[in-house]
């Protein structure tokens, strides 16, 4: 187990390294940035010269991009455009997008499963078409039109929540955008709950824990669901990284100051020590998500061990 | 109360979400944060929050309350009026000397001083500070060697300002410049405070000025709360509590939070809603000019449209244009068809002409036939208006204009339209001269001066010139108007130079911008000043 994991921690190395150098490389593709930065008019060059060599602009490629790893390493992300360090900017975004990423999954936890296990035990029954029925609608709706369509009704129409998060982005007030978000995967979940459920509920090992008399309750809970949510584990674990950094559109429609919106107004103004710095995060936090998970299955399925 | 609400709404909302039902009666928890502060929408500054370094309307917008220079514009009329400046003298327009009114200090008690001044706009000069406004100074003597083009500066401070005494200081001008101290209402020009220098982070994270408002905090990136300074000695006094500045992902949200009663005041109303705005909100939405207009400039390097005959091509193309159609349609009558290269605003006094470009601004399909055929066509038989599409939705506009010009020349391909992903690429390829044919231009006026929607755009070598136009009888009658002192003849002479643009046809303007903004019930006397800037002092709560 232990070399396992120290294994998989080895092998993160290579792909961080690829993966920032890829964003790197592309956010450098969009151009030099600091003409962008005195409106409709040419920065006068000396200015423009100056900021290009603070922030690193005037140096080939693969020089900025070993300083800047280098930095990383010192845990300085550097600063954007504004004068801001980077890792203030996280400090302030990271904290909001995690709640709302946990107040999705906790929704994608509670009820995709509750309502994959309901359906899943009642399969062909009117409870469970009428529950596919919604999931195929919520599915082919794009998130930005249940996003604003809850944002007009509930905050507008009948004024029971705020339209707009304060920048406190508290639980409470992270409910509803933490819903849309969660809404699509939410289905998923529920989805493949279902057909992970029904599928086991006629295996052998059911049918001889319900032979030995043993109460329903404990049937489902502890010999049905703990094999049906292998698949399902496996999705929620990438869905957070997903989560965190596919919030760009929920965090815009509801005013939410968190990854997503940095990331927006880092790639608007082609602030690549932003964008970069945010989406090397992200990328960590996707690649230990995916190590939590595979640890998981262990857990779940003792047949399956890691040596 | 806060508490209270969100855990009400948090109770429906886990309702809704469970029971798909919905709960009745939940009230909206009011707008600003106290009585008398009025919360206003805003965007995070691009820039460090420092005079010299703001360019831009969101950081505009707090120096506006946190400042007073020497000058200050009346919201209303946009005059330079003395403010911090007893009197500003001069006798050959280029050496002024300026008096600082006494009893003004920084709210931090400082007083204001020659020195506050003088230093403020070393700082903003010189070249290692990094000021995108640093250009400003630029009239200022000695400014190339604080600020050189290339290298390093060989000196700390500007060689032209001399602090004589507490109050006095001088100034000398590279060149004669009559109406240079109309020009220090702008914000670069405010004076700052020994803090600034001492502990300059400190200061940007909660800066101190001389201006009705205090910071009383400032969380980068989401809020500023702005509280009136009691002791404020101007006689602009704020007439409200407070400002709370609410950074906003986007403006559409912000226009919800408005329509639901949790905004006070939003000063850019989202195109996607001028539909709706009078039916939302009624008498409390208010559109009025800013010095802003819109042109199409064109690529002067570029011999095509460099060669005799193609300012016949040109005026056929500005004839060509249905403007009153595309404001009223596109726009909503945000923008008003331009009929010279000024703003509105400037008012007749300043050099706005609404007859200055005459028949040369109006749609004449026929005509613009004409005209483009007898000055030998469109150069490569298509024009290409090039934009940047990542904001201001100029994809709409620059499809309108270019129908506007097909069915004018009744030819399906004689205009298209030549997206640009960003903005920065966009500028990037207008400095490096890769245009080809005519491009969107934009000019927001720094002062209420016709020079300055003259001088920086058309002059030879000018800092916004983009097209690279040049024209020597448009220097000449340029030099000339700077030199004159009577601040009318002034003005008069710059109208003598625009119609130079105007037979040139030097840019085509195509509609001067309006500001806008919607506010709630909850206040009133609200008014956004010639910069597109509420005018916030002003405001009461009701």
């Amino acid at each position: 187990m232990g070399r396992y994991v120290i294994r998989r921690l080895l092998q993160m190395i290579p792909v961080f390294f690829g993966t920032t150098l890829l964003i790197f490389l592309m956010v450098n593709v969009m151009g030099d940035p600091v003409a962008g930065l005195c409106g409709d008019r040419q920065c006068d060059p000396a200015t423009a010269a100056r900021l290009r060599a603070e922030f690193g602009l005037d140096k080939p490629v693969w020089q900025q991009y070993a300083t800047y790893m280098g930095n990383v390493f010192t845990g300085d992300f550097g600063t954007a455009f504004n004068g801001q360090k980077v890792t203030e900017l996280m400090g302030t975004a990271f904290p909001v997008t995690v709640r709302l990423t946990v107040v999705a999954v906790v929704f994608e936890i509670v009820i995709g499963i509750s309502l994959g296990v309901l359906t899943g035990l009642r399969r062909g029954r009117p409870a469970d078409t009428g529950v596919l029925l919604v999931t195929l609608v919520v599915i082919s709706v794009p998130t930005f039109v249940t996003g604003l369509l809850l944002q007009l009704l509930l905050g507008v129409k009948w004024g029971v929540v705020r339209p707009a998060v304060s920048s406190a982005a508290t639980v409470d007030e992270l409910l509803v955008p933490g819903l849309v978000l969660a809404s699509v995967s939410l289905a998923y979940v529920t989805r493949l709950t279902r057909t992970s459920v029904a599928e086991n509920a006629r295996a052998d090992y059911v049918r001889t824990a319900v032979a030995k008399g043993l109460p329903r309750r404990r049937v489902v809970s502890r010999h049905l669901l703990r094999n049906s949510l292998i698949p399902v584990v496996t999705f929620i674990g990438t869905d957070v990284g997903a989560l965190m950094g596919g919030a760009i559109v929920t965090e815009r429609i509801f005013n939410i100051h968190g990854v997503g919106f940095q990331l927006y107004q880092g790639i608007v103004r082609q602030s690549s020590q932003t964008v970069v710095g945010f989406v090397t995060v992200l990328v960590l936090v996707f690649l230990l998500a995916n190590l939590i998970v595979d640890l998981l299955y262990a857990v779940l399925d003792p047949r399956i061990r890691y040596a | 109360m806060r508490g209270a609400t969100h855990a009400k709404w948090a109770a429906c909302a886990m309702a809704v979400v469970l029971a798909a039902t919905a709960c009745g009666g939940g009230g909206n928890g009011g707008g600003g944060g106290g009585s008398g502060v009025i919360s206003s929408s805003w965007g995070d500054p691009q820039n460090p929050l420092e005079p010299a370094n703001t360019n831009e309307v969101q950081g505009g917008k707090v120096l506006d309350m946190l400042f007073r220079g020497l000058k200050r514009y009346d919201p209303r009329t946009g005059e330079a009026e003395n403010w911090l400046a007893e009197k500003i003298d001069t006798t050959d327009s280029q050496n002024f000397t300026v008096t600082v009114k006494d009893g003004w200090t920084f709210s931090n008690g400082e007083k204001v001083t020659a020195r506050s001044f003088v230093d403020a706009w070393n700082y903003g000069a010189h070249l290692k500070n990094n000021q995108r406004n640093a250009y400003f100074f630029n009239y200022i003597e000695g400014y190339d060697e604080v600020h050189p083009e290339k290298g390093e500066a060989t000196a700390d401070t500007l060689s032209g300002l001399k602090v004589k005494d507490e109050r006095t200081f001088t100034v000398k001008l590279t060149q004669k410049f009559s109406t240079w101290p109309e020009t220090l209402g702008y914000n670069a020009f405010a004076p700052l405070p020994r803090a600034f220098f001492d502990d300059h982070d400190a200061w940007l994270s909660k800066p101190v000025g001389n201006g009705p408002y205090t910071v009383e905090s400032y969380t980068k990136g989401s809020m500023m709360s702005l509280r009136t300074w009691d002791q404020y000695p101007g006689e602009d006094k704020a007439r409200n509590d407070g400002v709370d500045l609410k950074v906003y992902t986007d403006n559409t949200i912000a226009y919800t939070d408005l329509t639901a009663g949790n905004l006070d005041l939003l000063d850019d109303v989202p195109a996607s809603q001028l539909r709706n705005v009078q039916a939302d909100l009624g008498d409390r939405y208010i559109n009025t000019p800013a010095g802003i207009i819109q042109t199409l400039a064109f690529p002067y390097y570029d011999k095509r449209w460099n060669a005799d005959g193609m300012e016949k091509v040109r005026k056929g193309l500005s004839m060509a244009i249905n403007r009153q159609q595309i404001t009223d349609t596109i726009f909503q009558r945000t923008r008003t068809p331009a009929k010279d290269w000024t703003s509105p605003v400037l008012k007749e006094e300043g050099g706005f002409d609404d007859g200055l470009c005459g028949e040369a601004c109006e749609f004449d399909a026929a005509e613009a036939k004409k005209l483009v055929d007898e000055g030998g066509g469109i150069p490569g038989g298509t024009l290409r208006i090039t934009f940047n599409a990542d904001t201001g939705s100029h994809r709409e506009w620059v499809d309108a204009v270019c129908n506007s010009i097909n069915n004018a020349l009744d030819n399906d391909r004689a205009c298209t339209g030549n997206p640009v992903g960003t903005f920065a690429d966009f500028r990037n390829e207008i400095t490096d001269r890769k245009m080809t044919g005519p491009f969107r231009a934009g000019w927001q006026m720094d002062y209420p001066l016709i020079q300055n929607f003259l001088q920086p755009l058309y002059y030879t070598n000018a800092s916004s010139n983009d097209g690279k136009w040049s024209n020597e009888e448009f220097d000449r009658l340029v030099d000339e108007a700077n030199a004159e002192t009577d601040p009318a003849r002034a003005a008069g002479k710059f109208k003598d130079a625009e119609e130079v643009v105007r037979d040139e046809m030097a840019a085509i303007p195509l509609w001067y911008q309006n500001g806008s903004a919607g506010y709630s019930d909850r206040i009133s006397n609200v008014a956004l000043n010639p910069f597109s800037v509420p005018v916030y002092h002003e405001i009461t709560v009701d």
